[in-house]
């Protein structure tokens, strides 16, 4: 007996199939990693402890605070003095739960802790063919790995702590070919935003996305990672790279990953998770990398972009018009004319290691233009001592910039890292929706190098003058 | 376990602009809190006291019916923005398309996610003073003086709002199942 030909996504949640879908009930999927965090987890444990269950695999959870902590260092007791007394709460809340179900949390003092969707691949606990989820949009960002994963609400959180179990209907397959190369000054995330630019805001609804090409298989997992954690930013449930040499080259040696002998069955096994040659996708759009420069968002949702070298464009719909109100822009406009009050790099989506290189090859030698507060926060507590490590904090440092703990920060605002009302921010992270980075804030997503270039002259500006210097030295 | 839901009539409020994010629904800064009450003094928290406000027009605390546009809570997965609007008042939302991490959510706690064409939430807009029905049990929205307009919800997710099931019991009701499964890949965990 043959088997008919797959896609990659296929191939996963047929692995995780425990009861198959029927017109009288979803599938039941079995969860191989559920990762928690603070802000989404306490009503999930609050219900579980209502109904005396216990989480059933905590082998399978892993923890960690990242969304509403401080991105100040914490005292030698693991406290964030000052900390606003509910987000205090709300932390202890994990750490009593963690305790209770003896969940392996990443704390404080641990050397693991930081953002969730980095922590993951950090700690090898991210694989591919795996089935991921949790109670995060950005989930979205392990499928770089050929893993199945996706953002969850917190009465599913409370299904999978019960039943490491979770009732979801098969999703559709969207093919993303990406054609040609990305040109120099060009990284993942202008192709992220390409994408969401491509499918639409909410193009990606009820769809698994999967990225093919020359372009995608050039990208490193940190690129990778940034590229699938925005599928949710097209609006789809996912987004998933095939795995190949160099998936196997960053897994290799990590913690939760198997060494010798095992390592190499890992493999054999992970190297048959691709889409075979005559699957269908239920849909198919086309990229075209060389046609993308350093891309900025203009508006309020992920596919309002523009090349940052452009201008502004003239709105297509009442919501397009009410976008360009919120962020006080005109059609025609240049941004280069506008002064910008804050440059974030951090986050899920541009928080890892390969990130901060990117803004401090841009900022080494230079100065952050005075008036704009820069904020570097590194994704992890590894990310931040590697990025010490490599001198690149000094140089963050040495530009005016603030070198921070590990979090989720300014991305999304729960703890004191916000942009003032009014204010504009270029951004690493991944949502420029009105409010997210403070009430009244106004976001430019970017690339670090974008980023990096505007903090140096102090308005949205194009990186790939100062990648050439690099690129000559 | 949410109330079930069979159907409704009330005046709707309209936030009917496309991409009506989670972050819209309630802000980040809410949700420190370890509770899943009270959070209807938070909704559209960032909204609210402009003069334009759809939740501050009169008779809004009385609506049951939120209109939104295309891709209606997009973005985080906040399930807080489902328990917003249900303390809010709402108990159902109209919309053109849902993000679908929101919509799973809505189902979960028995907030009925109509998804409708564009032009409904047009033809429902030209007139926002009049009382619509939703009705679960017979599929269909109503609006006085006009046919009725058809609405599909996955089967189990209807099934779980007109009966308000349980979800989580019909996990673990599957116990044998999920442990022959996890034998069955040679894992039996720390247990």
């Amino acid at each position: 007996m043959t088997m008919a030909p797959r896609t990659l996504f296929e191939k996963v949640w047929d692995r995780h199939v425990v009861v198959p879908e029927c017109a009288e009930h979803p599938a039941v999927l079995y969860v191989d990693l559920h990762l928690v965090h603070e802000v989404t987890s306490p009503q999930a444990f609050a219900g579980l402890a209502a109904r005396g269950l216990r989480v059933r695999r905590p082998d399978r959870t892993l923890a960690t605070l990242d969304h509403s902590t401080p991105t100040e260092a914490p005292d030698a007791s693991g406290q964030w003095p000052g900390i606003d007394p509910a987000a205090g709460a709300q932390i202890e809340a994990l750490r009593a739960n963690c305790r209770l179900h003896g969940i392996d949390l990443c704390d404080v003092g641990t050397g693991r802790r930081g953002i969730v969707h980095v922590v993951g691949p950090e700690q090898g606990r991210t694989w591919p063919g795996g089935l991921i989820v949790c109670g995060d949009s950005h989930t979205s960002t392990h499928g770089a790995f050929g893993a199945l994963a996706f953002g969850i609400g917190t009465t599913e959180v409370g299904h999978v702590l019960a039943t490491q179990c979770l009732l979801q209907r098969r999703p559709r397959t969207l093919l993303v070919r990406v054609e040609g190369a990305l040109g120099p000054g060009v990284t993942a995330k202008d192709l992220a935003l390409a994408v969401c630019a491509a499918l639409g805001a909410g193009g990606g609804a009820g769809s698994v996305l999967e990225y093919q090409g020359e372009a995608v298989r050039g990208l490193s997992m940190e690129g990778r990672m940034t590229l699938c954690n925005m599928a949710i930013e097209a609006g789809a449930r996912a987004g998933m790279v095939a795995p190949d040499e160099v998936t196997f080259d960053w897994l290799r040696g990590r913690p939760g990953v198997p060494s010798g002998a095992a390592f190499d069955e890992a493999v054999a096994d992970w190297s048959e998770l691709f889409t075979d040659a005559d699957a269908r996708f239920d849909s198919e759009v086309v990229v075209d990398a060389a046609a993308i420069a350093p891309t900025v968002t203009w508006g309020t949702a992920s596919d309002m972009t523009m090349a940052v070298d452009g201008s502004v464009p003239e709105p297509t719909s009442e919501t397009e018009v009410a976008a360009l109100a919120y962020m006080g822009l005109q059609p025609g406009q240049y941004l280069a004319a506008r002064p910008i009050d804050v440059v974030f790099v951090g986050s899920c989506t541009n928080g890892r290691i390969e990130d901060l290189r990117a803004a401090a090859s841009v900022l080494d030698g230079r100065q952050v233009a005075a008036g704009v507060r820069m904020l570097v926060v590194p994704g992890s507590d590894q990310v931040r001592a590697q990025a010490e490590a490599e001198g690149l904090a000094r140089i963050f440092a040495a530009a005016g910039a603030e070198w921070r703990e590990p979090g989720c920060s300014m991305c999304i605002a729960m703890n004191e890292d916000r942009v003032p009302d009014g204010g504009f921010a270029v951004s690493t992270s991944n949502r420029n929706f009105r409010g997210r980075q403070g009430p009244g804030s106004r976001t430019f997503l970017a690339s670090p190098e974008t980023a990096a270039a505007s903090a140096v002259e102090g308005r949205v500006a194009d990186p790939r003058p100062y990648l050439q210097e690099v690129t000559r030295a | 376990m949410p109330e079930p839901f069979r159907n409704l009539t009330s005046r709707c409020v309209f936030v009917d602009r496309d991409h009506v994010d989670t972050d819209q629904i309630i802000p980040a800064r809410f949700l420190t809190t370890t509770s899943r009450d009270g959070l209807g003094a938070h909704a559209f928290a960032d909204w609210r006291g402009r003069p334009d406000c759809p939740l501050d027009a009169p008779g809004a605390r009385d609506a049951r019916i939120l209109v939104g546009g295309a891709n209606f809570g997009c973005g985080s997965s906040r399930e807080h923005a489902v328990w917003a609007l249900l303390d809010f008042g709402f108990r159902a939302v109209i919309a053109a398309s849902f993000g679908d991490i929101f919509r799973r959510n809505a189902i979960e706690n028995g907030l009925l996610p109509i998804q409708v064409a564009p032009g409904v939430v047009a033809s429902l807009r030209s007139e926002p003073d009049v009382e619509v029905t939703v009705d679960l049990e017979a599929n269909e929205v109503r609006v006085p003086g006009q046919d009725a307009i058809g609405f599909t919800v996955d089967s189990f997710g209807r099934h779980c709002l007109l009966q308000g099931v349980d979800t989580l019991g019909f996990l673990l009701e599957r116990e044998d199942v999920i442990r022959a499964f996890e034998q069955a890949r040679g894992d039996g965990g720390m247990a």
